[in-house]
């Protein structure tokens, strides 16, 4: 078949002229290129900050984890009247083994255990250090059996530990770091706000809850010594870990059914808890993201919008001073999309030019800012590359074309006048 | 008017014998708007031109030569008029079944050469193939024998500006036969040449009728008309003399 391969030719033959064009008007296609190179690279860079964003957020919320809720008198989100949850009662500890009954009494229960956790601020002491602003989290044994509970040293505590309400903890991190810098803590004794408390176990290195909350920084403790040591009056929290993540829905029902019969509901009452979830988070983080992209984008698309438009005003100038060559091409035969084809091969090869170089130079620049910050949230993927690449050879097409076009109508007589 | 039949060689030149009609245009005319005035560049123009013939079309500025030379070349349209070129009607034509027809059938060849800077003159001359469709190899091959059959074997791989003024009218030739096309038509070909080389690119003209190429030329010099067998005369957008020319 000829016309596939005349295309091929006539394509090739763009590639050629368009390499011959760059290569002779060096200084106006860098310059021309460099529009397109800067708005790549903020693009670019304004990607892999959305993407880091992104897997922030990811990572944050899976601490949450997304198969348990929290039953808490206040609600994460949207307390807009206070008052209606200022009075309500706090969730008691009792709460957590009255919950537990009722869920081992349902038959075919979507809820597998809830337990208990008291919390507040404090400061731990060892010999002459101190760290401040720890939070200290009362719970049960059950919370091993619940999440998964990474100890980089000794152990967590166990049900007679529990029970027992025995003065042992489990540090976190950066709390083992600061005072246990050149021996291990376990076996010591700390104290935690004037108690003393033995060490038994250390947890692995966890992180930032969305750069507002670290996990390092605490202690646990069983929940009774907890009351003991610091009261139980500021009431607690239950975590109810369910059994199907995919039956979510039904589980809160149930759940909201249960706490009720807990506190002791009358039928029509308002509940006097609340049941909240990873869910909320994201629901709310979303919208957020969402718009930090779209704005993000749009700005820096601005960018590569005045890059478009240098393409632009360069084939227009190209397509005039070579009117007599478009004449020339038209008067031995060359097609209206043969010659459209040639002008949009050049913009678009500026432009792939321009997309690369902008590539490697918003490489260069996340990784001088990982280096810097590595706490930053940038992350460079490899369908960038890709998207990037393809956001070049639109911009060559989209900004090519209308050049292109008056170039492919121009009358041939009038053309080959041209002086 | 004279037309022979059989071949003549009458004052030492040849006179091919008539093949088939190539051109034949009836009462065309053409006007175009410049501003708010409108300019009659033909006035009703009726031509018929055969192959294997050597055609001059002449006459001052303004008398229309270049229009009709144009229209010919079925570079533009008549305002009015009929144009059969090879027995097909142009007029009703669509822009890519013309520039099909100036790629096959008909040779360009410009005063002011109108080659690419950039390529070489064997690029040069290919460059109708490519928009034929040919492959790579035959395009190198068939501008070769083109090439050489105007003088310039060994000036492939230069490009224009290492070439004579006269050798650049020689690539323009080259790229004008390299699609065998069934007219040559060459517009104030030696305008930009010197005397000496101008008679040269005549010579070649000349030799190329010999070969078997129908040749129509557009001057306003008396000395390069003669060449040719057949002169018209435009004037006024009106042709006002068509004869045989064989001295």
């Amino acid at each position: 078949m000829k016309t596939p391969a005349r295309f091929l030719y006539e394509f090739t033959e763009s590639i050629r002229i368009a390499w011959a064009q760059i290569r002779a008007n060096k200084t106006r296609s860098v310059l021309t290129a460099l529009g397109v190179i800067i708005g790549i690279v903020a693009v670019t860079l304004m990607g892999t900050a959305i993407r880091g964003i992104d897997t922030g957020f990811e990572n944050s919320l899976a601490m949450l984890g997304n198969d348990v809720f929290y039953v808490e008198k206040w609600p994460w989100f949207g307390a807009e009247d206070w008052w209606n949850y200022i009075n309500r009662p706090p969730i008691r500890i009792t709460d957590a083994e009255k919950l537990n009954r009722i869920i081992a009494e349902t038959p075919n229960s979507l809820l597998e255990i809830a337990v208990p956790q008291a919390g507040r601020g404090c400061s731990v002491k060892y010999g002459d250090g101190k760290v401040d602003g720890i939070f200290a989290m009362g719970t049960t044994a059950d919370y091993a059996r619940m999440t998964t509970v990474d100890c980089e040293e000794g152990r967590f505590f166990n049900d007679v530990e529990s029970n027992g309400g025995r003065a042992v903890c489990v540090l976190g991190y950066t709390v083992a770091e600061a005072l246990f810098p050149r021996q291990s803590s376990l076996g010591q004794t700390v104290i935690i706000d004037g108690h003393p408390c033995s060490v038994i176990g250390v947890f692995a290195k966890q992180g930032e809850f969305l750069g507002l909350f670290s996990f390092d920084n605490q202690v646990m403790m069983p929940i009774s010594a907890f009351t003991r040591m610091f009261g139980g009056r500021r009431g607690a929290r239950l975590e109810v870990k369910v059994l199907d993540k995919t039956k979510m829905g039904p589980a809160k029902d149930e759940l909201i059914g249960a706490m009720r019969r807990v506190r002791g509901q009358l039928p029509g009452e308002r509940d006097n808890f609340n049941v909240n979830e990873q869910q909320a988070f994201k629901a709310q983080l979303d919208p957020i993201k969402t718009a930090i992209a779209f704005a993000g984008l749009f700005i820096t698309g601005l960018s590569l919008f005045v890059g478009a438009i240098g393409i632009m005003n360069i084939t227009f100038v190209s397509v005039k001073e070579r009117t007599k060559e478009i004449g020339t091409r038209k008067a031995i035969g060359a097609r209206r999309r043969t010659i459209l084809m040639q002008f949009l091969v050049e913009a678009v090869s500026i432009c792939l030019i321009g997309g690369s170089v902008g590539m490697v130079v918003a490489y260069a620049v996340f990784l001088g800012i990982h280096v810097q910050m590595p706490n930053f949230p940038v992350r460079f993927s490899p369908d960038l590359v890709l998207i990037s690449m393809l956001v070049s050879v639109a911009t060559g097409i989209l900004s090519g074309f209308l050049p292109a076009w008056g170039a492919s109508r121009l009358d041939p007589v009038v053309a080959l006048r041209y002086e | 008017m004279i037309s022979p039949t059989a071949p003549a060689a009458i004052s030492g030149r040849t006179v091919r014998p008539r093949g088939p009609l190539v051109i034949d245009i009836r009462g065309v005319t053409k006007l175009y708007h410049m501003g708010e005035e409108t300019v009659h560049a033909l006035r009703g123009v009726s031509l018929q031109v055969h192959s294997n013939e050597y055609l001059a079309i002449m006459g001052p500025s303004g008398s229309g030569k270049s229009t009709l030379m144009n229209m010919l070349g079925c570079l533009d349209t008549p305002t009015s008029g009929h144009y059969e070129f090879n027995g097909k009607d142009v007029s009703s034509m669509s822009d890519d079944e013309l520039a099909s027809i100036r790629n096959r059938e008909i040779g360009f060849v410009f005063q002011t050469f109108n080659l690419l800077p950039r390529s070489t003159s064997l690029h040069n001359v290919e460059l109708p193939l490519i928009y034929a469709g040919l492959s790579p190899h035959e395009r190198r091959e068939r501008a070769r024998l083109a090439m050489t059959n105007v003088g310039l074997g060994d000036r492939m791989l230069h490009k224009p500006n290492e070439l004579s003024g006269g050798q650049r009218q020689r690539v323009a030739i080259a790229r004008a036969l390299v699609n065998h096309p069934s007219i040559i038509l060459a517009d104030e070909p030696t305008g930009n040449l010197d005397s000496k080389t101008g008679e040269e690119i005549m010579q070649l003209f000349d030799q190329l009728y010999e070969q078997g190429n129908t040749i129509i030329v557009v001057t306003h010099e008396e000395d390069i008309a003669r060449h040719a067998r057949r002169a018209i005369r435009l004037h006024d957008g009106l042709i006002e003399s068509d004869r045989m020319t064989y001295v």
